[in-house]
């Protein structure tokens, strides 16, 4: 969830009135955003530079900060401007803004081509203008903070949509949208003084903390985009910088907005945030000036597209699903408050409502959206609770019923239970184990965090060692156990790796414990109904036998396999000193079984 | 021993009080030190009280009276006080001008002494004030230290009786057989002392409060669903759960993508079909993720949907188990899991996840089932706070107020699916799907973690823990007080 950090006071300022903290806090709980934080400008920058606290005396003068938490999907809570907008609406103080574009000839329009080369790196550009804005130094910050807060969530740091904003009196259009060999490209960018070749440049941001982040999205392409004015001033070379010929200035009255993308329904999305926010300080309050972007082919398209979307939506469903009874005008009263203009159907169907949605709500995909937003305007917390009537029995699953019927038995044998992790090296899964790694067993992490973790374990012996070497000073004997899942590769399966349910026990002390293992291993597999055989005879069924094993993780002739039905099930025996070397477990014997139980229940 | 206790029992019968221990153990015949064995044994057991004292005066008092008026020979007094009372005793005597060694023996010099020692000693032992010089000038004598002049004088105890029963401190088979359990009795416990360490297994403190959940949701219906699967296709972590391809879920840094096995081989292709609709063109009422069919859901081989994970939910198997619920006549159900989820922020992570899924449930249902659900878990005091989550619409998180932190914390995650995600898997239009997540299984058993000052969920989790705080960690009471529901 995107946070944004808002002065307190102009936001009191914008929303016609003063709160309480804790009432400011209600009142985001109910609208479903969250006052996460109270800070100040200097505690921020403090908290940066990890500054004591007490450093620097707190003057009273210090402006208050909110940091707000939003919806992810809400683009146009990004800013103060959108939500005092949207809390002024809720709180019915303000009607919902008609967001519309200014009547212009199609002489005047400005416009900008799109070169067919585009397609090779970042394909669409949207654009707008907005005519006489009105900056102070708050609403400038809050512009470009607006900005940096899209690159950063919807615009997925820039790699989606990159916005672009120019003052529109220092260029010229038409402009041109173009892909262009890096080597073909100079200009002085934003915070530069020298002229700079757009591949050198790359290199230049190299070293820039902010940007280099961004780089890899073009870096590897053959053409960078690039906008150009008439006089080929360059305005931009997305999504990495603008040029500084254009830039932003707290005088600049007419900007232009140019947002390039290879998602176009995210780039109209960011265009119409950028200007439905700050359309409202333009000298026509809420009106933008059209551009015209034209493509190679001649065809054209007028941005932004301000229209509200319209939906039908049956009341007997929002109602229902809410589960209050509500009449039409109450719906449409409470909907007013999210910004939803309704109206009653255009089918003429009583039991049906036109949903309007305002260009600021690009959240709204369907009914049930606009049941949530009901849902929201009447207060989550007023809605009556009531019990389903859904009637069904409880009931385990067998595996993991079987698994804790298991678990207890272990533990009643005197073992201590242990939970580790399902993630562990691939040393930890074979060569700290003596076992050869053929590729065709473990599941490996293709990004994993660090090597600690960077496969799923295969078997349960690498975490009981490293538990016992946690707990080297505890009394001996340490006996501990673990029932969980490994995982395989296993051709079988859809996805292409299958869990196998496993009991592991392991005894340490200052003598080996065989005997003490072999003792568990008899006494669970008779609780499970399959005793021993003795007899050597190796035939019945319904019993187990042991058969020496050849394990490299045990100790040669001092380990054997627990033969079920002909399959072994399980090996136990003592653990090979190497192994117990590699886990820093040396010179403490310990013994050591580890068990299918999936195929035993 | 024997003998030694009987006669102190005997003469306490026809006597008030044994006044001197020492002049008793010499009337027996006895040395001191085996008489007060004795005697701190019936007095441990009550018998007799036992009050010690300066029994007979200072060595040089001692030696005084031990010289009678017509004087002793020096090795007839040894004999009769002992060489060590002998030796320091002469000395000061004759120090204090009370007696005359010779040649022919001792000899007093006077008939009255006023043994200062004495009284100095009784004055310390009864905590009255006595000047520094004398503590100083006892103590270089080591008359303090030493104590070797103590005695005792003795009366009945409480228990006083003229023959003593044997005192054991075990009842074992071999008293039994012998059949003699009445005439014994049993020392006292020192109830003071701790008991000896129980060598014992145990269970794990956070399966101990899995149990109790999995109990809580057994009450309410829940049939628990199989989570043993811990790689996933992206199709059923994300797609099928209506998370667009670009969403920041699916980032490599929040996910763990697999290099082995990369991909899933095997969808059910047509419903592959219906969720790629509903991606990229909307439909089921919806607008898509792309308004203008230009979002292209990927899924070729080696593309987004086929992609394997870890999966990042439990999620992933309640939209398994809804679609297999979707191929089949619909019956209502309630599911619940708790099981491992991964994610690259948090490793290994335990996820508690649970659904409804019947006709025409509603959100007063949802938070209706919640109520009902943290009130067993003792959590009484909630609300609800408007959220977003792709695959649920509406959201709503869960707030508890937490009594200790004094303010109003997030404990789980709620909504309703949203009907593109149910639509295409064939279940019925006016069937809704309620469900809920709960993020603090782990920490619920906080108390305990507090208890043993963890304040990280890796101290008892991996293989790092303590296994002394696995053993001395309490039963998990969780469920216990049965709620009083009323929604």
């Amino acid at each position: 969830m995107p946070t944004v950090g808002v002065g307190r006071d102009l936001l009191f300022q914008a929303l016609g009135k003063s709160y309480t903290q804790e009432e400011f806090d209600e009142l985001c709980f109910e609208y479903g955003i969250e006052l996460d934080d109270v800070t100040t400008e200097k505690a921020i920058i403090r908290k940066e530079k990890h500054l004591e606290e007490d450093a620097e005396p707190d003057g009273d003068d210090e402006e208050v900060i909110y940091k707000i938490e939003v919806p992810a999907n809400r683009s146009d809570l990004l800013c103060l401007e959108g939500i005092a907008r949207s809390l002024r609406i809720f709180t019915g103080a303000e009607e919902t803004p008609k967001y519309k574009l200014s009547d212009i000839s199609s002489k005047s329009i400005v416009t900008m081509h799109v070169k067919p080369e585009t397609e090779l790196i970042r394909p669409y550009v949207v654009c707008a203008v907005l005519r006489g804005v009105k900056f102070d130094l708050a609403r400038y910050n809050s512009f470009i903070d607006l900005q940096d807060k899209l690159h950063e969530n919807i615009c997925r740091k820039r790699t989606l949509v990159a916005i672009g904003t120019h003052d529109l009196d220092t260029i010229e259009g038409p402009f041109t949208y173009e892909a262009l060999q890096p080597s073909q490209i100079n200009f002085v960018p934003l915070k530069e003084s020298k002229s700079f070749r757009a591949d050198e440049l790359m290199q230049h941001y190299k070293s820039d903390k902010k940007l280099k982040k961004f780089l890899n999205i073009i870096e590897d392409s053959p053409v960078y985009p690039v906008i150009y004015d008439i006089n080929r001033t360059v305005l931009s070379l997305p999504p990495i910088i603008n040029g500084a010929h254009s830039a932003i200035t707290l005088k600049t009255k007419n900007v232009f907005i140019e947002c390039t993308a290879t998602d176009i329904t995210k780039a109209k999305i960011v265009l119409n945030t950028m200007v439905t926010m700050f359309s409202e300080y333009c000298e026509r309050k809420f009106e933008v000036e059209p551009v015209k972007v034209v493509y190679a082919n001649g065809s054209s398209q007028i941005y932004p597209d301000l229209s509200d979307y319209t939906l039908e939506v049956p009341l007997s469903y929002i109602t229902s699903q809410v589960g209050i009874k509500m009449e039409a005008n109450e719906v449409i009263s409470f909907l007013k408050k999210m910004q939803l203009n309704v109206k009653q159907s255009n089918s003429g169907d009583e039991n049906s409502i036109t949903v309007s949605v305002p260009p600021t709500r690009s959240d709204i995909l369907h009914a049930c959206d606009v049941m949530e937003d009901l849902s929201i305007a009447y207060g989550f917390n007023k809605i009556p609770e009531t019990i389903p009537a859904t009637r069904t029995e409880g009931k385990r699953q067998p595996l993991n019923l079987f698994s804790d019927l298991i678990r207890l038995q272990v533990a009643m044998a005197g073992y201590k239970e242990v939970l580790t992790w399902v993630l562990c090296s691939c040393e930890e899964n074979f060569s700290m184990l003596n076992r050869k790694d053929d590729g065709k067993t473990s599941v490996i992490i293709e990004n994993p965090r660090s090597s600690e973790f960077e496969a799923v374990r295969t078997t349960l012996m690498p975490g009981l060692l490293k538990s016992v070497k946690h707990n080297m000073d505890h009394p001996r004997p340490i006996k501990i156990f673990e029932v969980g899942d490994v995982v395989f590769l296993d051709e079988e399966q859809d996805v292409g790796a299958s869990n196998n349910r496993r009991l592991a026990a392991l005894y340490c002390s200052n003598n080996s414990g065989y005997e003490d293992i072999h003792g568990l291993v008899e006494r669970i597999m008779k609780i499970i109904g399959i005793p021993v055989d003795l007899t050597g005879e190796k035939k019945k069924d319904d019993h187990y036998y042991l058969q020496p094993s050849h394990k490299p993780e045990f100790l040669e002739g001092r380990q054997c396999d627990i033969i079920v039905n002909g399959r072994a099930v399980g090996t136990f025996g003592i653990v090979h000193p190497e192994v117990l070397e590699k886990f820093g477990v040396y010179p403490n014997p310990c013994s050591f079984v580890e068990m299918d139980i999936q195929c035993l229940i | 021993m024997a003998r030694t206790e009987e006669a102190v029992l005997e003469f306490l019968h026809s006597n008030e009080e044994i006044p001197d221990s020492h002049q008793f153990a010499t009337s027996l015949g006895l040395l001191h030190g085996e008489l007060e064995n004795v005697i701190k044994s019936l007095h441990g057991f009550q018998l007799v009280v036992a009050q010690a004292y300066v029994s007979s005066g200072s060595p040089e008092a001692q030696l005084f009276f031990g010289v009678p008026p017509e004087g002793i020979s020096t090795d007839e007094l040894k004999r009769k006080l002992g060489d060590g009372i002998f030796k320091i005793g002469s000395a000061q005597a004759r120090k204090n001008g009370w007696i005359d060694i010779g040649k022919q023996g001792v000899t007093r010099k006077t008939e009255h002494i006023e043994d200062r020692v004495k009284d100095l000693l009784n004055k310390i032992k009864n905590g009255e004030a006595v000047s520094d010089g004398d503590v100083a000038d006892v103590k270089k004598r080591k008359l303090i230290d030493r104590q070797i002049w103590k005695g005792y004088s003795l009366t009945k105890g409480p228990k006083y009786t003229i023959k003593r029963k044997r005192v054991v401190t075990d009842l074992t088979r071999e008293i039994l057989l012998r059949g003699d359990w009445k005439d014994l009795e049993f020392k006292e416990y020192n109830l003071n002392a701790g008991a000896r360490p129980l060598e014992y297994g145990c269970d794990h403190p956070l399966l101990k409060v899995r149990e109790q959940f999995q109990n809580i949701f057994l009450q309410m219906g829940f049939a628990e669903m199989p989570t043993n699967k811990f790689v996933e296709s992206s199709f059923w972590n994300f797609d099928a759960l209506f998370q667009p391809q670009q969403h920041p879920a699916r980032d490599s840094h929040d996910t763990f993508f697999l290099r082995a096995p990369s991909t899933t081989r095997q969808l059910p292709e047509d419903y592959v079909e219906k969720v790629k609709c509903v991606h990229e063109s909307g439909g089921f009422g919806s607008k898509g993720c792309a308004i203008l069919h230009l979002y292209i859901w990927v899924r070729l081989e080696e593309a987004e949907a086929n992609k394997n994970v870890l999966r990042t939910h439990t999620t992933a198997v309640s939209s398994r188990m809804l679609y297999l619920l979707a191929q089949d006549s619909f019956t209502p159900k309630k599911y619940f899991s708790i099981d491992r989820v991964f994610r690259n922020e948090a490793v290994d992570r335990t996820h508690l996840a649970s659904l409804i899924c019947d006709r025409g449930l509603t959100l007063g249902d949802l938070k209706g089932v919640l109520r009902s659900f943290f009130a067993r878990l003792g959590i009484s005091k909630l609300r609800f706070k408007p959220a977003y989550n792709p695959y649920t619409e509406p959201s709503m998180e869960i707030f508890s107020y937490h009594e200790g932190l004094k303010k109003w914390v997030e404990i789980g995650n709620s909504g309703m699916f949203r009907p593109e995600m149910l639509l295409p898997m064939g279940l019925p239009e006016d069937v809704s799907v309620i469900a809920w997540i709960f993020l603090g299984f782990l920490l619920l058993n906080r108390p305990t973690m507090i208890l043993y000052g963890i304040d990280n969920i890796r101290d008892l989790f991996g293989h790092k823990v303590d296994l002394n705080l696995i053993k001395e960690n309490p039963i998990c009471r969780l469920g216990m007080d049965y709620p009083k529901i009323s929604p």
